[in-house]
């Protein structure tokens, strides 16, 4: 569930197409994904869990497998 | 000690020498420009000491295109301010560059902001932001720092009135939580404390660190230094802790921010000289002259070493009372253009004011 959550977070944010929402999907490789849709997805990504990612885990969320990964931190889990 | 302020004088000279050396053949070998200007004036390539390291003007960023990468690898370009006629400097950024420069800030103001990202006021207009590809300074600023935030809240309107509904029902919804405000210094003095006193608006801020930089020039006009700035703002808006930054576009990501005791500091990827604004000789602390700052994060351009219009005094190095190691220093403003062209203009205006 969290998987298609997430998933819809960044075709929300971004305005992209969910099948373009794949692992390897990694940030400025689109121009859907610059550093102003980052800060739009990191607020969207805080609300829909209700967490509060840090500074570090901005920067380091590089692409949509290193989201999953960072969002397991916070408990989030992604079979 | 506190990262990235823990490297003592040897340690870091070292780091540093051998860092910027490695990037100053990068740039000789991937931008021909670069490699003829170093060429021709003959510039010391593999130094042992900083004061040796080959360095460039910054205005030379408004006159030339200097890339050491391709193009097409270009993804992001930041032009600076300048005003209205002015030419621009561009600043081309890869992605390597541009995240380690975006790294380095955050690193950079950790030990200010610490690195839980907190509800964030910017006093700007979102507008700044509207081209997505190419940034001025202060889009590139914001974008910067916004990294620190949460629930950004742009607290000027498009046309630079401050939007005082919305920062009134911001403060009521983040009441109680620590809150970073950041802008630009001239318009955090100008478009938001100045209208508040004209329009005798007073705030409650509470628990809040305002982060500014850019620029003293508009208001040394106005006699207004950095005490009177941090008391008056105190005062109208009750924020607690204000912390100048020095950075420029040319070098985005290695700025200098006050500690505690209203110092500038370097970080350990970089660094400041100060030069004799007529020979370029490197002067001792204490001194004033041109700043030149050293980073060794610029790779997509030869930004490395660079000489700006500034002028500042080294006030000393790892003794800075607040703890943190590298030199500290301050910044007296920009140099005033006459200055540069020497005095034959004043001698040419007395003559004509004597005959006239």
């Amino acid at each position: 569930m969290n998987n298609q959550k997430l998933q819809s977070v960044f075709t929300e944010a971004l305005g992209i197409d969910a099948s373009q929402v794949v692992d390897d999907l990694t940030y400025n490789s689109i121009p859907e994904w610059d550093s102003i849709a980052h800060m739009a997805l990191v607020a969207e990504i805080d609300d829909q869990f209700d967490i509060m990612l840090d500074t570090d885990d901005v920067l380091d969320m590089s692409s949509y497998a290193k989201a999953k990964e960072i969002l397991s931190k916070y408990d989030i889990e992604f079979e | 000690m506190m990262y990235p302020y823990d490297l003592a004088k040897q340690e870091k000279e070292q780091f540093l020498i051998q860092q910027l050396n490695d990037v100053t053949l990068h740039h000789l070998e991937c931008c021909s420009d670069y490699h003829a200007m170093i060429e021709k004036s003959g510039g010391v390539i593999q130094t042992q000491s900083l004061n040796e390291l080959p360095f460039l003007p910054v205005q030379l960023f408004k006159m030339m295109d200097l890339l050491s990468v391709p193009r097409e690898e270009v993804v992001k370009v930041l032009t600076s301010s300048g005003t209205t006629g002015q030419q621009v400097s561009k600043i081309y950024l890869d992605q390597e560059t541009a995240a380690s420069q975006t790294r380095a800030l955050v690193e950079v103001m950790k030990p200010v902001l610490g690195r839980q990202r907190l509800p964030m006021i910017i006093l700007d207009t979102k507008s700044v932001l509207k081209d997505r590809n190419s940034f001025s300074a202060r889009g590139a600023g914001i974008l910067g720092f916004s990294n620190f935030g949460r629930k950004h809240f742009y607290a000027l309107n498009d046309d630079m009135t401050v939007d005082w509904d919305g920062l009134h029902r911001y403060l009521k919804e983040h009441l109680g939580t620590t809150i970073i405000l950041f802008g630009f210094t001239f318009m955090v003095w100008k478009y938001f404390y100045q209208e508040a006193v004209k329009n005798n608006i007073q705030l409650k801020i509470g628990e809040s660190v305002l982060i500014h930089g850019g620029g003293w020039k508009k208001l040394q006009d106005e006699a207004v230094d950095a005490d009177i700035f941090k008391r008056e703002l105190k005062k109208q808006f009750g924020i607690q802790r204000v912390h100048n930054y020095y950075g420029m576009v040319e070098q985005v990501g290695s700025i200098f921010v006050e500690c505690e005791q209203g110092h500038l500091h370097t970080p350990n990827y970089a660094d400041v000289l100060i030069r004799d604004a007529i020979t370029f000789e490197p002067l001792a602390n204490g001194e004033q002259g041109l700043i030149q700052v050293m980073s060794v994060l610029p790779k997509s351009y030869p930004g490395h070493s660079l000489l700006t219009e500034d002028l500042g005094t080294i006030l000393g190095e790892d003794d800075c009372p607040c703890g943190w190691m590298g030199k500290y220093f301050s910044v007296a403003g920009r140099i005033p253009k006459a200055e540069l062209r020497g005095c034959s203009d004043t001698f040419a205006y007395d003559r004509k004011g004597a005959n006239g």
